[in-house]
């Protein structure tokens, strides 16, 4: 792994002497800990009764989900015009929200698939809860769209079926909103089977301590038989390889499809060739901000301080940093780009972002998505649950912003002066959007409640190859298994 | 059927890899081996055949390519052309995104659905372990001892010989 041979200097006339020098293995679980000790760890907040902090969280998050309920329900009762849309702003709340999601999302695979094939160890302790945030998410994501059609019974309209009730006339392929269908039901669908498939062993773990009773039932028909095999364990290994490297390049397509709703479009601020790469470093940027958020909070109240480490938050936040300063850059970008191009249209629209009506937006925005994350600079903050969490919370909020800014900002004064108008949020704008939180927040309490949150099949890997480096390294054994005699007496 | 085995339980992976290539040198046949993570390189130690399963995503994802450039083309092109913004029927690069999408959607559930169908996993199997403790902290090494030739005393010898934690004989299906 980290070894590096190093061939001393010597005089000439003595016989060279190569030292072999060992960089000590990274440690991604603190202590040194048994395998059953890691299961033990693992499944005690599942086995026990959550404690006050867990109650308190979900009585909220339940709450809120009670709420969407009620006021999705009214919305389809009522019609959307319950809503603060009208004929300029068509798109407000509904659509930035489901962007602002579906961005979440992409920080799950980017940890799950992309850190899988560069190899990055520190992934097995926060890979599983970051999966089920991006499932839980694009729920999240999925909702808006649908709720936006105004008559979401027709929703199925969206695919293409057989056989064809509307004639023979098909969804329009060459338009970005049915890619953007498509896009999202396969990243769904594909992230469902990857979440699933990695918890599996996992599974098979909690029914075989589970006592006889509908909780072993339930566990015994999710893992589907699993019994630790070697040759299944194979197969398996090359599985979750083929499906990282196909959700791979699916995540970055999801978001440079979404962008393509706004990229391809004639409005002014619309019409860019810069989204694709520009929303994508945005998704993965919000998507780290809500994992250090999730990940600080299940930290703190399941006591998991031995998987998810200060290591663990200090990465989070490295990378949350860069890409951060990748959407800064495209940032300025936008604004060059209006000012060399000499598009009239295109920009005033940048004047009137930093200018207008919504010019608090804007500077909201830039708060906190170009300066929040030079704060990641100071070590000392990098090392500070306290306020991590809080330089958290401001990218999210920063990242719902930068969605609001492009959809509203860019419609509310399009081409012609006698089409302008503003956008001011009803009680439901913002009921639906705390709402959505709500389903979130529910769906990810109860999955930390009932579903392994760490993949203990991975950290157990993880820790015994350190362990096992770490004597070889002691040792100076380094040998290879695959070249040794078997020298065993019989 | 049932079938008779002999089971070696471990307590750490170092020794169960010592017995994998113990075993194999004394020419016994491995039936399998069970643990709760999997051991680096344990394929190449017990020589096992790399798993044909990639094949299954590239067959699928070829099919899944050609079906999403046929469907389109015949949905916007040949039964229903419509004329948006004036644009060309056939306009190639439009399907792309599509193309993409499913043929990773295709290919991802194909590869995950014949992973469980060649590891006979299905909702509901009633597990069949080794050796309790199988999916916490336990290895095991399995051989079968109903098979001509098995010579049991040599078997135990170089598990026992191996580190092997205890030495079972069980009787059923693994």
């Amino acid at each position: 792994m980290s070894g590096s041979a190093v061939t001393a200097k010597v005089a000439p006339g003595h016989s060279p002497k190569v030292e072999t020098q060992v960089l000590p293995p990274p440690q991604w679980v603190d202590d040194d800990v048994t395998l059953s000790q890691i299961t033990d760890d693992i499944a005690r907040p599942l086995e026990g009764r959550p404690g006050k902090g867990w109650w308190i969280c979900f009585a909220f998050a339940f709450a809120a989900l009670l709420n969407l309920g009620g006021m999705v329900t009214w919305l389809i009762a009522k019609g959307i015009g319950i809503w603060g849309l009208n004929n300029s702003v068509g798109w407000a709340f509904d659509i930035t929200n489901f962007v602002f999601w579906i961005g979440i999302g992409h920080a799950g695979t980017l940890i799950s698939a992309i850190l899988l094939l560069f190899r990055q160890q520190w992934r097995t302790s926060i890979n599983r809860s970051a999966e089920a945030m991006t499932i839980f998410a694009v729920m999240c994501a999925g909702l808006f769209p649908a709720i936006h059609m105004g008559r979401p019974w027709d929703a199925f309209f969206i695919f293409p079926y057989v056989p064809n009730q509307r004639g023979p006339l098909w969804v329009n392929f060459r338009s970005p909103l049915v890619w953007d269908v498509v896009a999202i039901s396969t990243y769904f669908t594909i992230s469902l089977v990857f979440w699933f498939l990695g918890m599996v062993p996992d599974l098979a773990t909690l029914r075989d301590r589970a006592n006889a009773g509908l909780k072993k039932t339930i566990f015994r028909i999710l893992s589907l038989g699993w019994n630790g095999s070697f040759r299944t364990w194979a197969r398996y290994e090359m599985v979750s390889l083929i499906l990282a490297g196909l959700a791979t390049p699916l995540v970055l397509s999801v978001h440079s499809i979404v962008s393509m709703d706004f990229a391809t479009s004639l409005v002014p601020g619309w019409h860019t060739t810069i989204f694709p790469p520009y929303f994508v470093a945005g998704a993965i940027y919000s998507g780290f901000g809500m994992v250090l958020t999730l990940l600080i909070i299940t930290r703190q109240t399941m006591h998991l301080e031995r998987y998810i480490t200060m290591r663990h938050l200090d990465k989070m936040a490295k990378v949350t940093m860069l890409t951060g300063m990748i959407v800064s850059y495209a940032y300025a970008t936008e604004f060059f780009s209006a000012w060399y191009t000499g598009n009239l249209y295109e920009r005033y629209h940048f004047i009137n972002r930093a200018t207008g009506p919504y010019a608090w937006c804007f500077y909201l925005m830039v708060l906190c998505n170009v300066i929040t994350p030079q704060l990641l600079w100071l070590k000392k903050i990098r090392t500070s649950v306290a306020l991590l969490f809080v330089v958290s919370i401001l990218v999210n909020i920063g990242m719902w912003f930068e969605r609001f800014v492009i959809i509203v900002v860019g419609l509310h004064r399009a081409f012609l002066p006698s089409g302008w108008g503003m956008f001011y949020p009803t009680v439901f704008d913002v009921g639906i959007l705390i709402g959505s939180f709500g389903l979130f927040f529910t769906c990810f309490l109860l999955f930390i409640r009932f579903l392994p949150m760490i993949a203990m099949w991975e950290i157990k890997g993880v820790s015994e190859q350190s362990a096992h480096q770490a004597k070889t390294a002691k040792t100076d054994d380094r040998e290879d298994f695959r070249d040794r005699e078997v020298a065993v007496n019989v | 059927m049932s079938n008779k085995f002999m089971v070696g339980t471990f307590l750490d992976s170092a020794s169960l890899i010592k017995a994998v290539l113990a075993v194999r040198a004394h020419n016994l046949r491995i039936y399998d081996v069970y643990s709760p993570y999997p051991i680096h390189d344990l394929d190449l130690a017990m020589g096992l055949r790399r798993t044909r399963l990639p094949w299954v995503t590239a067959v699928a994802g070829t099919l899944a390519l050609s079906f999403a450039i046929t469907f389109q083309f015949y949905a916007a092109v040949w039964d229903w052309p419509l004329n948006v913004g004036g644009k060309p029927d056939n306009s190639a690069l439009a399907f792309v995104p599509i193309c993409f999408e499913l043929t990773v959607l295709i290919s991802g559930l194909a590869t995950f659905f014949a992973l469980l169908f060649r590891a006979q996993l299905y909702p509901g199997k009633k597990e069949r372990l080794s050796t309790p403790g199988i999916t916490n902290d336990r290895f095991a090494l399995v051989l079968r001892t109903d098979r001509v030739h098995f010579d049991s005393a040599r078997a135990l010898n170089v598990l026992e010989a191996s580190g092997a934690d205890d030495v079972q004989e069980m009787e059923g299906d693994l």
